[in-house]
């Protein structure tokens, strides 16, 4: 178990409507989340926290490129400087035959890039455990935390009543 | 949820369900221990997977003779079943990929099943290039590799060789889409399980947390990976059309084959994730995720593909005879009219008049009707790829080469062997994993469950929005 020294300070929601609120609500104290765990995606749920846009497409369309260049250029290169065969009267070049592997390789690559750039980034991997505030947020939990580390005792106490505040139904702290 | 949700669309979570029961309800295969059935059909699986395992044994000690293959017929029912398998694993990719891109939210009820199932139909169309090579530890040689021998490469240039990247990235590719998705259920278990249990679902959740920002990570990824899986469906059903479409033999050298192949694959595989969902339903009881409206958007893509597929054989017996080619003109009479005429009459029967059927609504949402078309769709599709092969083979130019092919036990044998592998990955997948998406049937349940739309909801509420204790959040 991977072990974060920090202590949480956590709220549980029973519902995603009520979890939004609640950011907002926060959001608008200028109060500083440290994570919010859901058990699904909750669309609309990242611009409330200003979550900036995943970038992963990007390096998936690099990735691409990279595969298309590696199938397209070694094709290209043994048929015209390797070992170059005439094959059913076409020419050394012959692009349009070069296509199909090209693509599979461009959209393997990107797959494969993306996957592991996405597991890389979000710190998730065969044999990685994370520590977890609530066995069920992976079920019907909602949670806002908060890194109480090296907060005060009022200021814990102000971020717990801000929970209350917001219609949070259990409030713990947690050191992971 | 701001969503308006027309309340014309019925709903596909029915039950009125809460998260927590949709986690209960789907986790529950997964936890309890196998019923008297389940090991019953297991053990089936197994023993048919045994009898394949001598049929193989059989084709790799005594050599591809054993199948009765001859020198006119050289592909028989190797690469139809090839064909088939890797048709039947294209509509889960579809299923997951082309519905999520259309926005259609009831692929989450059969997506990870569907997923599941073309997962394990590429392994078993994977079985067919292997074995029918003779020499299957010779496989690694299709794959170009610096060697000492020039070097020498593969030829770039032949279908044959497409197909090894095609499949090769098919299942790669649907492969980690099926997994990236499991990732966040796998968690959902992991947190419920106790001991041993816990450790293994630990270790196949890779640490998911639910935080925000992995989810909107997650949301991308599947959706980029939809976007480049739909494309890639296409193109490796195409791919594998070539090794036919690419050659000169009459009834096979013709344009059509792609979209032609394309819509076949479709057609068949939707009507095996129908015949599997039917029986999945009914034995896990998730009657209330997988609901005859999922029945029936399966069915009307069915209709549709299968129309697709009709028109494709009458526009090839017309192109044959505006063509004046007397090599196609006659490839096409000998289908309808030659030896193998019983396997045309079945493959169009199957094939043409049964997906018909399902312009009746009432006969879409019947379960034992749409269970009986699904498996007489599979067949037809069989034969559809049985007579493309052996009956183009076995008459093409010169009629001296002319002969007839029967398969031997050997060639069943090695098919029975596929359904074995599939049985018993299907079973054991049904146990170990859970077979409908979870997070993303909670993550639609507010816009689809019956307690939140649908024509009683409507009634009762008398407005167009959803529910009506749903205020607008802001921008979904």
């Amino acid at each position: 178990m991977r072990v974060l020294n920090k202590k949480v300070l956590f709220g549980l929601y029973n519902d995603e409507e009520i979890l939004m609120d609640a950011v907002k609500q926060i959001k608008q104290k200028d109060a500083e989340i440290m994570e919010v765990y859901t058990p699904f995606p909750v669309h609309g749920l990242d611009p409330i926290l200003g979550l900036s846009e995943s970038r992963l497409h990007i390096a998936g369309f690099l990735y691409g490129m990279v595969g298309t260049s590696i199938a397209f250029g070694f094709m290209s290169w043994v048929f015209t400087a390797d070992w170059p065969i005439i094959f059913g009267g076409k020419p050394y070049f012959s692009a349009p035959s070069f296509i199909p592997i090209t693509f599979e390789f461009t959209v393997l690559m990107a797959a494969v890039g993306m996957v592991v750039t996405f597991y890389l980034v979000c710190g998730l991997g065969p044999g990685v455990t994370n520590p977890y505030l609530d066995p069920r947020i992976t079920d019907d939990k909602f949670c806002i935390a908060f890194d109480v580390t090296n907060a005060s005792k009022e200021d814990i106490n102000a971020l717990s009543e801000l929970l209350d505040t917001t219609k949070a139904e259990e409030i713990h702290t947690k050191d992971i | 949820m701001s969503a308006v949700v027309s309340n014309v669309r019925p709903p596909i979570v029915t039950g009125s369900k809460t998260y927590h029961q949709i986690t209960e309800d789907i986790c529950k295969p997964t936890e309890t221990l196998p019923s008297a059935g389940w090991v019953m059909c297991l053990l089936g699986s197994l023993g048919i997977l045994g009898f394949g395992a001598i049929a193989f044994l059989a084709t790799v000690w005594f050599g591809i003779g054993t199948w009765y293959l001859n020198r006119t017929v050289g592909w028989g029912w190797d690469i139809t079943n090839f064909v088939w398998w890797v048709g039947i694993g294209h509509a889960g990719t579809l299923i997951s990929a082309i519905l999520l891109l259309f926005r259609q939210k009831w692929r989450t009820g059969v997506n990870r099943a569907a997923e599941a199932m073309t997962i394990f139909a590429v392994i078993c169309a994977a079985q067919f290039p292997l074995i029918h090579m003779g020499r299957p530890w010779m496989a690694i040689f299709v794959f170009p590799y610096p060697n000492t021998r020039g070097p020498l490469w593969v030829n770039f240039n032949s279908p044959l060789l497409w197909d090894v990247f095609a499949i090769s990235t098919y299942f790669i590719v649907s492969l980690l889409f099926w997994y990236t998705g499991l990732v966040p259920d796998f968690a959902t278990i992991r947190d419920r399980a106790k001991g041993f249990r816990k450790k293994v679902y630990n270790f196949l959740s890779f640490g998911w947390t639910g935080a925000a920002k992995h989810w909107q990570r997650w949301e991308s990824l599947s959706l980029i990976l939809a976007g480049i899986a739909t494309p890639l469906v296409l193109s490796v059903h195409t791919i594998v059309s070539f090794d036919f479409a690419t050659s000169v033999i009459p009834g096979w050298h013709t344009t059509i084959f792609p979209p032609y192949f394309v819509a076949g694959a479709i057609f068949s595989g939707f009507a095996m994730v129908c015949t599997l969902m039917i029986i999945t339903r009914k034995v896990l009881k998730i009657e209330d995720y997988i609901t005859i409206e999922h029945i029936e958007s399966m069915n009307k893509v069915i209709v549709l593909t299968g129309s697709i597929v009709g028109v494709a054989y009458l526009t090839e017996l017309f192109v044959a005879w505006y063509s004046g080619y007397i090599y196609e003109q006659y490839a096409f009479y000998n289908r309808a009219l030659g030896p193998y005429w019983w396997a045309y009459a079945a493959m169009m029967t199957c094939n043409v008049i049964t997906p018909q059927f399902f312009w009746s609504r009432k006969l879409r949402r019947n379960i034992a009707v749409t269970f009986i078309l699904s498996i007489i769709v599979n067949i037809g599709m069989w034969f559809e790829r049985f007579v493309i092969i052996a009956t183009t083979l076995h008459r093409d130019f010169v009629p001296s080469s002319w002969s007839y092919y029967t398969p031997s036990w050997v060639e069943v044998g090695v098919y029975l062997f596929t359904f074995g592998l599939f049985g018993t990955l299907y079973l054991l997948f049904i146990r170990v994993a859970p077979v409908v998406a979870m997070a993303e049937v909670k993550s639609i349940l507010k816009t689809s469950g019956d307690q939140y739309v649908g024509p009683a909801i409507a009634e009762q509420t008398g407005s167009n929005v959803a529910g009506g204790h749903h205020d607008d959040h802001g921008h979904h």
